[in-house]
């Protein structure tokens, strides 16, 4: 089945199904903010938000994650072996992901799910978790998705992708799962045409409101030299704080550290988000640090967004234009304006 | 404001054309509603990108430590301490820097003004005759400006640069009769577990990224102490012991040389009021020492100094 | 799904101080579990991360030639947290080894050719590796003429000194040993910095690869005299270090540019590196 619709008074009742079929993530309000979190309630959805200030990467990567525990014991006969530590990889199901965000994923798993080598949790999680997505009827000023390669209602990395009509909503399968999800649900309707033409409009008019900043080809025109010797890194490291705003809320920054915490006799090895950000990322032993200098760490990001990851991928940047960096950067360092400099034909000395 | 802006651009101009310094920091406009972004100006050319309004927050004394060079910068109040803070830590020479000194009003909460709009999102914002007015998408609001002054702002008894070598505005009133403390008090009140609730309550969604830390003027050191690793002093994942020992700690740190700019708590992603932590401490420096930070130029800290009269009992 | 987080338990066999100001020590490690060694199948020229449990790991480049059996050896530079616990650890202890990771030196092209070596310091560990392993009665008939240009600041600090010695005497390898300055009276080697004695003694370019691992400064000087040899840069091979974590090009830490230095490194070419950028 590739289409329904879900009127919105069924809405509740389907989350409490998928409730009771998988561990339902969803948006929750909190304060001013919404964040997505394990529904003990289907009341606990509030689908009336723009997206989530902290991306859902989490609940794949989360920020900080025990890998192994080991004892340091001395008369214990496993001292010093690692283990790994339980953890509860059932199904479950991301209802209200916005397409960006979901893509995000997509663009992440080329990291840690390679020919060669898996990274065992990501890819568990990626496995076991269904993405329902909700199209962007209304984009932000500060959303650019379409200059990247996505858009408002784009269905790649989704299961099920979700158009806000007046009275309900257009569900699309975008996958196999997803179909298979949509035969196996009650409270659906059949979707008629008039609501089919009325989800059609919703979208063409969401694509026509995502700004278009930049246009991303000359990044893969431009030799990787070239961009990085670019006069600008300067003048536009000249503000940042080298905080890890950006990197923690980027749904597509997957980068991390791996640390051990002892206890006594008992330690875990764990893993927590770390940032190009830090000076720390990259400080060798031996006191050497390749990115010593703050636009070093700034050009960084950049590069690798809009330009290694195209390189190295062959597909388009590591960036969803989803607008979190551009509304949280505490002084206001726009990516979109970083792009435009790099994407420019020519550049005008400061 | 315009006034302001114009006496910025004109003194950068001279000052750049004139060679006197080597660059001039401010504000440039922001990309979205209530945000600028600190901008170095290199060449008199460029001077027209400066600007001032009541989104000014972040504390430019933060891009001056350790700077080579001759730098023009403007100062609010907070700013100014900061700059005499800098000066007494050696971290900057007084030759090294021209203020521009920015008597100040307050700057606007860029939280609270996006929660008042309630979700719908903010395309402009227009400031005249102590209001203020939002527009967005199905969004129109009229506000008072003094009732969205960030917290510090609204408590503010230096609003007038305490150094300066040229003012880009006439001094303001000082705020009269204003209780600094009342937060401070409320949580005084609390008994030990409602206090330990409330903090842990109140850190709970840092993420670590220490924004707060590195806006803050004071916050320097070239390792923080949560980047040491011989020995560790700190965890580095978000379990809550290691969250809370990072604030705590911070907020020793910088007792008896924070401002109460208000920096941290603008640039915290998530909102987390840091200041519970560092008025505590300004309160009881205050008590103990009868000093605040950055008024005196040659007045250091009171932690960093030993004086024969210090009420402690082991030191003697 | 193996899981490439996890290491091998290994139990320290020997450790063996190798330099006069302590600063070095090689750990000979034995696999717990015996079949956990093939699993291990290493090349010469890869690292692995040793793993300290409760201190955290770090990527050591094996010294051991795969034609060494029932052990490996890292030798290991005290520098930070976890290596100076290692360096505390005796005989008998357990830690981790998670490996092989990383590329390895392009043992296919360097068949039927002259080998040159130039070493500095404690950069020589791969090294050691690659020379065994050619040396080894299995693989010499491989490759040309070896020779090898390896020196350190002065004769307390050259590692592997006894097989260093051994080697000199050799005729299938041609090995110059060098130390910076000596007060020894009866030094027998070179002394010199290596760059300037790679000039004197001059290794022939034909047909010939050059692999150069040492401090920056030491490769800085060296890269100018071996391309007037007449090495090209497709023809010089290096080592790099970086900071690493995960060790498998997940952690996003040790890239230049569009390279991670722990999987599609750690050994480059200088023609390679001259289309990255210049940072690491």
């Amino acid at each position: 089945m590739k289409e329904a619709y879900l009127a919105k008074d069924k809405l509740l009742p389907l989350v409490g199904l998928l409730m009771a079929r998988y561990r339902v993530a969803a948006p929750v309000a909190v304060g001013d903010y919404h964040q997505f979190q394990i529904l003990t309630q289907p009341e606990q959805l509030d689908l009336t938000y723009r997206n989530t200030r902290l991306s859902p990467k989490d609940l794949f990567h989360p920020q900080s994650e025990k890998l192994f525990r080991f004892s340091t014991a001395a008369d214990d006969p496993d001292a010093n072996i690692l283990k790994e530590v339980e953890r509860d990889q059932g199904p479950r199901l991301v209802f209200g992901i916005r397409p960006c965000d979901a893509r995000a994923l997509r663009l992440v798993d080329v990291n840690f799910d390679t020919a060669d080598c898996q990274d065992p949790w990501w890819v568990e999680r990626r496995r076991n978790t269904l993405l329902v997505g909700l199209g962007c009827t209304a984009p932000c000023a500060t959303c650019f998705c379409s200059a990247v390669g996505s858009g408002p209602f784009d269905p790649g990395g989704l299961d099920l992708v979700l158009t806000e009509l007046a009275d309900g909503y257009a569900v699309a399968a975008a996958s196999e799962r997803g179909e298979a999800l949509l035969a196996d649900l009650d409270l659906l309707s059949a979707l008629d045409q008039d609501r089919a033409a009325a989800a059609a409009e919703v979208q063409k008019t969401a694509a026509g409101t995502v700004a278009r900043p930049f246009d991303p080809t000359p990044l893969g025109d431009k030799a990787m030299t070239e961009l990085f010797q670019s006069p600008f890194w300067e003048e536009v490291a000249f503000s940042c704080i080298n905080c890890g705003t950006c990197t923690f809320l980027c749904p597509t920054c997957w980068c991390f550290d791996i640390q051990d915490e002892v206890q006594k006799d008992a330690g875990v090895r764990l893993r927590n988000w770390d940032s190009c950000m830090f000076p720390l990322f990259t400080l060798h032993g031996s006191g050497h640090n390749p990115r010593q200098q703050k636009p070093q760490r700034v050009r960084q990001r950049f590069m690798h967004k809009f330009k290694y990851y195209i390189d190295k991928y062959g597909d388009g940047p590591a960036c969803v234009g989803c607008g979190r960096c551009v509304q949280f950067c505490p002084v206001n360092i726009d990516i979109r304006q970083v792009v435009a400099l790099m994407t420019a034909r020519c550049v005008c000395p400061a | 404001m315009h006034t302001y802006i114009e006496a910025i651009r004109k003194a950068a101009r001279r000052l750049l054309t004139e060679k006197r310094v080597d660059a001039v920091i401010g504000f440039r406009k922001g990309t979205i509603p209530f945000m600028n972004e600190p901008v170095l100006v290199k060449h008199p050319d460029q001077v027209d990108q400066l600007t001032w309004d009541s989104h000014c927050g972040i504390n430019l004394a933060n891009y001056l430590g350790q700077r080579p060079g001759k730098v023009a910068v403007v100062a609010k109040g907070c700013d100014s301490r900061n700059i005499v803070v800098h000066l007494l830590e050696n971290q900057i020479q007084r030759d090294q820097i021209y203020i521009l000194g920015a008597p100040c009003k307050g700057m606007l909460d860029r939280r609270r003004l996006t929660a008042e709009c309630r979700g719908r999102e903010p395309h402009s914002v227009e400031e005249f005759d102590g209001r203020i007015r939002i527009k967005g998408r199905d969004l129109e609001l009229d506000l008072e400006r003094r009732a969205f002054l960030q917290d510090n702002c609204a408590i503010c008894i230096h609003r007038n640069p305490v150094i300066h070598d040229e003012l880009v505005g006439e001094p303001v009133a000082e705020q009269t009769g204003v209780d600094r403390y009342e937060d401070v008090r409320r949580v005084e009140q609390m008994t030990s577990e409602e206090r330990w609730q409330y903090f842990d309550d109140l850190i709970a969604p840092c993420l670590r990224c220490y924004a707060c830390r590195n806006v803050c003027p004071v916050c320097y050191c070239p390792t923080c102490f949560v980047d040491e690793s011989k020995p560790q002093w700190v965890g580095k994942s978000v379990d809550p012991t290691d969250t809370r020992t990072f604030h705590l700690l911070r907020a020793y740190h910088v007792a008896g040389r924070c401002t109460d700019c208000g920096s941290c708590e603008r640039a915290c992603p998530v909102g987390i009021k840091v200041r519970q932590f560092t008025k505590k401490l300004e309160r009881d420096i205050l008590d103990l020492y009868g000093y605040e930070a950055g008024l005196i130029a040659d007045q250091r800290p009171p932690l960093d100094t030993y004086r024969p009269g210090d009420p402690e009992g082991f030191i003697k | 799904m193996k899981n490439p987080y996890l290491p091998y338990p290994v139990r320290i066999d020997s450790i063996v101080t190798e330099t006069e100001d302590r600063n070095l020590k090689t750990f000979k490690l034995v696999f717990l579990n015996p079949e956990d060694e093939n699993k291990f199948a290493y090349q010469a020229g890869q690292f692995a991360e040793l793993s300290v449990p409760g201190l955290g790991e770090i990527p050591i480049g094996i010294a051991t030639s795969p034609t060494e059996k029932g052990f490996i050896m890292f030798t290991v530079n005290k520098v930070g947290k976890v290596s100076s616990h290692l360096h505390n650890m005796r005989p008998g202890d357990v830690m981790g080894v998670r490996g092989p990771l990383g590329n390895w030196y392009p043992w296919d092209k360097l068949k039927g050719k002259n080998v040159v070596i130039v070493g500095g310091g404690f950069a020589f560990t791969t090294l050691r590796s690659s020379i065994v392993y050619m040396l080894h009665p299995d693989n010499r008939a491989d490759f040309g003429g070896i020779t090898v240009v390896y020196g350190a600041r002065n004769p307390g600090m050259l590692l592997y000194k006894d097989e260093l010695v051994a080697w000199e005497k050799r005729d299938d390898i041609l090995l110059h040993i060098t130390v910076d300055g000596t007060n020894d009276p009866n030094w027998p080697y070179n002394v010199g910095f290596v760059p300037a004695i790679t000039k004197t003694k001059a290794p022939s370019s034909d047909n010939a690869y050059a692999i150069v691992c040492g401090p920056p400064i030491m490769i800085k000087f060296t890269l100018p005299v071996l391309t007037d040899l007449g090495f090209a840069p497709d023809r010089i091979i290096t080592s790099l270090e970086m900071r690493m974590k995960c060790g498998i090009g997940m952690c996003g830490r040790c890239n230049i540019g569009t390279e991670y230095v722990c999987k599609d490194g750690p050994v480059f070419t200088f023609e390679q590196l001259s289309r990255l950028p210049n940072e690491y």
